[in-house]
């Protein structure tokens, strides 16, 4: 009986640590959140940004706040969540560390998908014939078709973890030549603007996107702290998890169209920002363990960190170019990425 | 293997050669201006200034020697680092050594546009090393190093790397992207025989040291302990080899821009053909990857006719099918 309620204690709480570390990464987040809007071409100081959110302050600020700085940051923060749990899942639902949505092409099918609409559906002034709310769909559709593929593809008396990213990397490159194609059969000034987005960028985002990656999200965010002890279960390995009542078909394909769908609205709204969704849920496992009802709140928090951070240093640094935050991620991810290989355990 | 015997491999040398003529031929008949044999003939013997004797020898002829070239260079490439890394999946496309070149290339593009073409040749040689290095010394780092398919990974993370260097460099500066996209989607249209002067020499004599060192290969790939028991020195081989690499590689990238897949594909299919002997699996994958540049490129003329796709975008609708079957076929252990 004690047992019993132990165990439905730890399902339902979480541990001090666990605690303790969501705390201090929120904590950063507001920090990372506040020096956003304060910081950039025009410097506003960080009281005044709080003035501005207390709906007070000049007006000049609360513009420079509200209509610029404001639908970027958020976009960011959401756009870092969602690339991170899409990592998280796909982490835990093909058991090695080195999934990440961009690498298996889930990005790179998304970004076909953004590109394709771009093409499609909009005129000779570059003006979109169609709400943008579409978009996400268009991108969705994009990583659903790869990923749809990969299983297909990576299908061989099961799924083998390192072929699976294997003819992810494949599909990738497939992906980069399908959007290469679009990108040059369309005008150029589309194609730059293409390019921006692809790099992952948050550069230029409205309100408008922002009412609609908020609500998709924290939805996605919600089912996926849902799953989160199906996941808990599939990393224990086929045979326990089907031991303990999971159906792991079902499973695998609702965390397939989980990761999917987050990629595909981060993707949308602000192209491929690359190995977020590999670091965060990494750095998170080292933090509080691999426990899916805390890795997956975690690993929210420090993609949002990422993204943020990685915009706030490429508009500010290099003044006054703009850095895309896709570039800064790459070239923390990649060393990390590398530095993964040697250390993860053979499997 | 599929020739066995020496004399039918070099009665397929000579088949080869005699496809390559054709499809260098083919190449140069194919396309949005209508042109014949006798058009070809007429251009070379009889030059009468017309549009389409100017069509032939400036446009569509270099061209085609520009496309043979490449393509003997990316897949010879791919044979070395195959061989080298023993990784049936290494090519100068996953290993981001066409990304590394590409950018540094389009650096210098960007922001020393007085830079002349035959500068840009070195800076892509040197692109090309940077990452090859950078991949090599991530290969041998440990005591066992990495698995290929690890090694594979570590390569494609070094290729998202530097080609996301270059996309962020081309948000930074749009002028440029206009001029390069064509040339960063790994394109031979456009190109005329000036782009390929310069750096034929370095191919040339790649071309040759490759041949060359295909007898020293073999041993190698005996194992590292084999080989230098039997006297080789193994660091000069591999270090010449790589050389060798580099060259063939950046100088592709240099006249074509990144195009992948070449150097994957076509050294199966020449091994497929002669087997592990490298003497022989270096010309056939010459010959094998001109011919499939020749086609690829035929290829891209008439997918969105009258537009032109990037050949790069060929090779990668007609390489990533046989990337996904060597990758189920190879498994962790290969």
């Amino acid at each position: 009986m004690s047992k019993e309620t132990s165990i439905r204690h730890s399902r339902n709480t979480y541990d001090t640590k666990t605690i303790t570390i969501l705390s201090i990464l929120t904590l950063v987040l507001l920090i990372v959140f506040l020096f956003s809007a304060s910081l950039g071409q025009l410097f506003v100081h960080p009281v005044d940004v709080l003035k501005v959110f207390a709906g007070q302050g000049e007006s000049s600020n609360q513009m420079i706040v509200n209509s610029f700085r404001m639908p970027r940051i958020l976009n960011a923060l959401f756009v870092g969540m969602a690339l991170a749990v899409s990592g998280a899942i796909l982490q835990g639902m093909i058991r090695n560390p080195l999934a990440s949505p961009d690498f298996i092409g889930l990005t790179g099918g998304a970004g076909v998908g953004v590109v394709a609409f771009l093409a499609v559906f909009s005129n000779d002034d570059n003006a979109l014939t169609v709400s943008i709310s579409w978009m996400p769909l268009a991108s969705f559709a994009g990583a659903a078709i790869v990923g749809i593929l990969l299983y297909v593809l990576a299908y061989k008396n099961g799924i083998s973890p390192m072929r699976l990213i294997i003819i992810g990397v494949g599909i990738s490159a497939l992906t980069q030549a399908i959007i290469t194609t679009l990108m040059i059969v369309g005008p150029i000034y589309r194609a730059s603007q293409a390019n921006i987005w692809l790099t992952g960028s948050v550069y230029g985002s409205n309100w408008e996107e922002v009412r609609i990656i908020i609500p998709v999200v924290v939805v996605l965010l919600f089912l996926s702290l849902v799953v989160a002890r199906r996941i808990n279960a599939h990393e224990l390995g086929d045979e326990t998890a089907a031991g303990i009542g999971a159906n792991l078909n079902r499973d695998r394909l609702i965390f397939l169209i989980l990761a999917t769908a987050l990629t595909g609205i981060a993707v949308a709204f602000a192209g491929g920002i690359g190995f977020v969704g590999l670091m965060a849920p990494h750095i998170s496992r080292r933090l509080v363990g691999s426990s899916y009802g805390s890795l997956i709140p975690i690993s929210a928090l420090i993609g949002a960190i990422l993204v943020m951070g990685a915009d706030l240093i490429g508009r500010t640094v290099f003044l006054p170019l703009e850095v895309p935050a896709g570039v800064f991620t790459a070239t923390i991810g990649a060393p990390y990425f590398i530095f993964l290989l040697f250390t993860s355990k053979r499997s | 293997m599929v020739l066995h015997s020496t004399a039918w491999k070099g009665i397929g040398i000579f088949i080869g050669v005699l496809v390559l003529l054709l499809s260098t031929l083919a190449s140069v008949i194919l396309g949005y201006t209508d042109v014949n044999f006798t058009d070809v003939y007429e251009a070379f013997f009889h030059f009468d200034q017309s549009n389409k004797h100017i069509i032939i020898t400036d446009v569509r002829f270099p061209r085609a020697i520009i496309a043979a070239c490449v393509g003997a260079s990316l897949a010879m490439a791919g044979v070395l680092m195959q061989a080298l890394t023993r990784n049936a999946l290494a090519s100068p496309g996953i290993f981001g050594v066409n990304a590394g070149a590409s950018f540094l290339v389009v650096l210098a593009i960007a922001y020393f546009p007085a830079v002349p073409f035959g500068g840009l040749t070195w800076i892509s040689f040197a692109g090309a090393a940077l990452a090859a290095i950078t991949v090599y010394a991530i290969g041998s780092i440990g005591r066992e190093g990495l698995t290929p398919m690890r090694l594979t990974l570590a390569g494609a993370a070094i290729a998202a790397l530097f080609s996301s260097f270059t996309q962020g460099m081309l948000v930074l500066n749009e002028k440029a992207l206009d001029e390069v996209l064509f040339w960063l989607a790994g394109s031979v249209q456009g190109r005329d025989l000036e782009h390929l002067i310069p750096v034929l020499p370095y191919l040339a004599v790649a071309w040759l040291g490759a041949l060359f060192i295909a007898r020293h290969i073999n041993i190698l790939l005996m194992g590292e302990d084999v080989a230098q028991g039997l006297g080789q020195r193994t660091v000069w081989i591999k270090a010449v080899t790589g050389l060798i690499i580099i060259l063939l590689a950046g100088g592709a990238v240099a006249v074509a821009g990144p195009i992948g897949f070449v150097g994957i594909v076509v050294p199966h299919f020449a091994r497929w053909m002669v087997g592990q002997d490298h003497r022989w699996v270096v010309p056939y994958s010459g010959i094998l990857g001109a011919v499939l540049l020749l086609l690829a490129d035929i290829g891209a003329r008439y997918v969105i006719m009258p537009e032109e796709v990037p050949v790069g975008v060929m090779t990668a609708v007609i390489g990533t099918p046989f990337f996904f079957y060597i990758a189920r076929k190879g498994g962790e252990s290969s």
